[in-house]
């Protein structure tokens, strides 16, 4: 990674503060999450490199646990450790709290008021923009490999998932299995020479 | 006691939870509805809905408004600790083996394999909502189509894809314009 500029109190506390916002504000569950995750720590902070931002949201899905919590929790650990983590937790799960606490009180007014519903709608049009901007970088570097394996991989993914709807999880561990087939063969393939 | 009860009951939510979201929605209902009584099967649906329509993991958002109604803010505390304590545990050790065993070559392999199949999950999570934009649940014919949020859509994603503006600003902007837009225009 580049160098750090930024003392410790310093990246705790961005850390605390952008795990904070980008929680307070999006909408509709990990995935979404992940890919704010992206913009701001690989794209703007350049912390993690974007091979390191994949491999942990493959973390985060498989592993128990909101996607959201988990991948706070893969960030936080690699950007500043435990304290990371504490504070990127912290972070993400704070705005739920406060924000569900005052809606317990006032629930019934909410979630029939119609001027709320369409600021919503409004901002689901937003949700699936930044997904699909985020997703049209990602898909473009895999098609950039210009290897069979991956974007073949990514398509048999799609469709096992968008099309055949298969369990994410059995996907996930389909694709670990190709992986570790695929080096016990370049391994195998390093021995014969 | 009340408190040991609400954690123990997200603890399980929290461990057996696995791939987020959806898949937490009916171990919190069979928690917090049918093993405690404390929530109607009426108030569950509002809250699955208020927690689609609010920002944060419905797991976590589930705990704080159950834990809330029955024993207070120290109940929301307890459900929430509660309800991250097995991933806090499990994942940290995963970040653990991550960052050190990260460049042998079997996990190398393994995650190379990952990542596409990563980026095609996402495409079906952003999808899935654009269809939900596109068409409000209805099945699909032109009239159903939704002109205003699909508009909204196609101007963010060219305003992120062309002028890079903020991913939070542009959405909270698509709110607004869409509040405003639905009151002007008689379409919708």
């Amino acid at each position: 990674m580049d160098e750090h500029p930024m003392t410790r109190a310093q990246r705790l506390r961005a850390l605390f503060f952008s795990t904070l916002y980008i929680s307070a504000f999006t909408f509709g569950g990990g995935y979404v999450i992940v890919t704010f995750m992206k913009r701001k720590f690989v794209d703007e902070l350049h912390w993690i490199d974007e091979q390191e931002m994949l491999d942990m949201t493959a973390l985060a899905q498989s592993s128990p646990g909101a996607i959201a919590v988990n991948a706070a929790i893969l960030v936080g650990w690699r950007v500043e450790g435990l304290p990371g983590m504490a504070v990127a937790v912290l972070g993400s799960i704070l705005p739920p709290m406060v924000i569900l606490t005052v809606i317990s009180f006032i629930y019934q007014a909410f979630a029939t008021n119609p001027y709320v519903a369409l600021v919503l709608k409004g901002m689901q049009a937003g949700v699936a923009a930044v997904i699909l901007d985020v997703v049209c970088d990602l898909g473009g570097d895999v098609l950039k490999t210009r290897s069979v394996l991956f974007i073949g991989l990514m398509v048999a993914a799609f469709v096992a998932s968008s099309l055949l709807q298969i369990n994410v999880i059995l996907i996930i561990l389909a694709a670990t299995a190709f992986g570790v087939l695929r080096a016990v063969y370049q391994h195998r393939k390093a021995v014969r020479r | 006691m009340i408190y040991l009860q609400l954690f123990l009951s997200f603890l399980q939510v929290g461990l057996f939870s696995v791939g987020g979201g959806y898949a937490a929605m009916p171990l919190i209902q069979s928690q917090v509805v049918e093993r405690h009584p404390w929530l109607t099967l009426r108030e569950f649906t509002d809250l699955i809905t208020i927690a689609q329509m609010t920002p944060g993991p419905i797991a976590i958002n589930s705990a704080t408004f159950v834990g809330v109604r029955i024993a207070g803010i120290p109940g929301a505390l307890v459900a929430t600790l509660g309800c991250i304590a097995p991933a806090l545990v499990l994942v940290s050790l995963l970040a653990w083996v991550y960052n050190k065993y990260k460049n042998l070559s079997v996990l190398q392999n393994v995650l190379a394999c990952l990542r596409p199949v990563v980026v095609a999950l996402i495409l079906g999570a952003g999808l899935s909502i654009l269809v939900l934009v596109v068409l409000d649940g209805a099945p699909l014919r032109v009239e159903n189509i939704q002109w205003i949020d699909t508009g909204l859509f196609v101007a963010a994603l060219v305003i992120l894809r062309k002028a890079k503006w903020d991913p939070i600003l542009t959405m909270c902007l698509c709110g607004a314009a869409g509040l405003v837009l639905h009151l002007v225009l008689p379409v919708a």
